[in-house]
């Protein structure tokens, strides 16, 4: 079984083809707990390693509607029973007018939510991974992309799984301390 | 066969010069700010921004001191230059704003190069315009009565004024562009950390890139965030200079008071917005050597846009007179008349030359593709909307419905010196930007190289 003393094991390529058939090959070998680096977002690896499915778009539909509520009910209050003006006997509860203060409140608090949402999926903000122990790593933000296969994985084993990545051609294979 | 539509591979017109490389990517536009040399564009251009800024700060202290009349605001003509110069830069904010969300839902993907900056842009130009409603308030320690909050004189802002409907809008506006401009920074502040050399920089831009690391879950979520972001920011866009244009309509000043200028506000923003995206991009190129990212095909596309947005103004222009003539309003029909030949004739004259006539040279080719010339084009128009911005305003306010209270605008030394003085905040604010943040966004660029298709789907 797996060792706690290394994060995973992680392969290096030099172009974006070459890791998504190493993903897609791994995936196959029944490996579940491993993820990808790349400098910049590929599709094709999202379907590879089924990436197509997040709850964002749940978060911000949940904060647009409550920045909604906010702003019409916030307007409500304050014009009907906080501070009510009669003038000119027009009625108090004038919602034409909310409408502006209501669109602009539920675009604010669904933006918030996106930002917010995608930093909490992700783990954001993260002072420390074990990825960037790997000396080439850095160049993961540059014009290298990574296929890490994580020691939480059942099947992970360091002499084997190392072995199976060096068959899928990659530049490098190195082990990721914690 | 028959449901499988043919893609016909368009011959890619330059969107990016050949021969980069992701790295040649990464590290040229990395190499403007991880360096301690500038070329002396930059430097003069700095320059200027800082010196134009101590002179908004002289402007502001001295209108805190004395109070607005040291601006010529005086009855009826209160709204002057500094609602001017609001409308005009929240306008110029709106290109960016279209270019980052509007392009990528419709997959522009020349979009790219330009949009960083452009965004930077927009954000810049909001503060700037926000600094001119609170100066003109008189006592703008108490700007934060216009937010509604709990407070002890138990009175809250109107709900049904459209200057409170312009508040809320504006920090909408700006706390988006915000979020946006940042979230789409993160990867590059991620490509920044790892290439700084020096310990501070590499720590700066390693907290704010927040740990992001470049994995494919977290593209999975970002990329959901950044079209969930646009797909929101594009209704704000475009009610933002709704709002600001409600300001006028809702009012029943002649000239003011007409139903068609929220689309007429919307189309002179983006208008005035893609010149001042061409007046920043072309002299930036140039002194940075960007011409392989930012191309020919970027300025004739954005040239193309301005003109379009132009002729739509243009058109606007047209139907106000006729709609004040047809209406059969003698006071609306007076207000034109005033305009065309009034007092501020000249002026009037002037913005159509700079609005209507200038830019259908932007119909050549040729010209569209000679940076020099476009550059001169997008100086002329970003005038041109400043004056259509006065005259809306100043030509209305001065004379209304009764000639014994009509009094004409003048401009004192103040009004341009704080005019000037927010061009010098947003140079100073904008070259700082340049120098410390990726002026392009460098993931995105990576995305249009052909390598970056993955090309076989062989299984092994």
């Amino acid at each position: 079984m797996s060792s706690p003393a290394v994060y995973g094991v992680m392969a290096e390529f030099d172009n974006p083809t070459s890791l998504v058939n190493a993903a897609r090959a791994a995936r196959e070998k029944g490996f579940r707990k491993l993820d990808a680096y790349t400098p910049f977002p590929i599709e094709e690896l999202h379907e590879v390693l089924h990436l197509h499915k997040n709850k964002l778009p749940l978060i911000v539909l949940i904060g647009g509607i409550l920045g909604g509520l906010t702003g019409y009910l916030l307007q409500y209050y304050v014009t009907v029973i906080y501070f009510p003006i009669n003038i000119g006997g027009r009625p108090l509860h004038s919602w034409p007018s909310y409408i502006i203060i209501t669109f602009e409140l539920t675009i604010l608090f669904g933006c918030i939510s996106a930002v917010l949402g995608m930093m909490a999926l992700n783990g954001l903000p993260m002072p420390y991974h074990p990825v960037f122990n790997v000396p080439r790593f850095s160049a993961a933000s540059r014009d290298r992309f990574f296929l890490c296969i994580e020691a939480t994985d059942p099947l992970f084993d360091l002499e084997k799984t190392s072995g199976f990545l060096e068959t899928l051609e990659p530049t490098e294979v190195s082990e990721v301390a914690h | 066969m028959a449901d499988e539509p043919t893609v016909l591979e368009k011959p890619d017109r330059a969107v990016i010069a050949p021969g980069y490389t992701f790295g040649s990517v990464t590290d040229q536009i990395s190499a403007v700010v991880l360096t301690k040399h500038q070329p002396v564009f930059w430097i003069a251009a700095f320059g200027i921004g800082f010196c134009l800024l101590q002179l908004l700060l002289m402007s502001a202290v001295l209108l805190f001191w004395k109070g607005v009349g040291v601006w010529g605001l005086r009855t009826p003509v209160m709204w002057g230059f500094a609602i001017t110069n609001f409308v005009w830069w929240i306008g110029i904010g709106h290109a960016g704003t279209l270019i980052s969300a509007i392009l990528l839902l419709l997959n522009q993907s020349w979009r790219n190069s330009i949009n960083r900056f452009a965004e930077a842009m927009t954000l810049f130009a909001v503060a700037c315009a926000g600094l001119f409603p609170v100066l003109h308030m008189g006592r703008p320690w108490l700007a934060y009565w216009l937010f509604p909050y709990p407070n002890s004189m138990n009175v809250e802002p109107n709900f049904r004024s459209p200057l409170v409907w312009d508040v809320f809008a504006v920090s909408t506006y700006a706390t988006v562009s915000l979020l946006f401009w940042y979230v789409g920074m993160m990867p590059d502040l991620g490509t920044l950390r790892d290439r700084a050399k020096h310990l501070i920089p590499k720590y700066i831009y390693g907290v704010m890139a927040m740990g992001w690391r470049g994995s494919a879950r977290h593209w999975s979520v970002y990329e959901t965030s950044t079209l969930l972001l646009a797909g929101m920011a594009t209704p704000l866009v475009l009610s933002v200079h709704t709002v600001v244009s409600f300001d006028f309509t809702v009012a029943i000043v002649p000239g003011w008071h007409s139903t068609f200028f929220p689309p007429y506000f919307v189309a002179g923003a983006i208008y005035s917005g893609f010149a001042m995206v061409l007046a920043l991009a072309i002299p930036l190129r140039a002194a940075y050597g960007l011409q392989g990212l930012i191309t020919d095909r970027h300025l004739e596309n954005a040239a193309k846009v301005m003109l379009a947005t132009g002729l739509i103004v243009a058109y606007a222009y047209i139907m106000e007179t006729f709609m004040a003539w047809y209406s059969g309003n003698p006071f609306e029909q007076q207000a034109f008349w005033n305009r065309m030949t009034g007092p501020y004739s000249g002026q009037y004259w002037f913005l159509v030359f700079c609005n209507i006539v200038s830019p259908q040279v932007l119909w050549f080719k040729r010209f569209r593709t000679t940076p020099v010339l476009l550059f001169i084009s997008s100086i002329i128009v970003l005038i041109g909307m400043w004056l259509e911005r006065y005259m809306i305003i100043v030509s209305s306010l001065a004379q209304d419905y009764v000639p014994s209270s009509w009094s004409l605008f003048h401009a004192t030394r103040w009004d341009w010196a704080t005019y000037w003085g927010t061009i010098g905040l947003f140079m100073f604010l904008f070259f700082l930007f340049v120098r410390l943040l990726p002026m392009i966004s460098i993931f995105e660029v990576r995305t249009l190289l052909p390598q970056a298709k993955v090309t076989e789907e062989v299984r092994r």
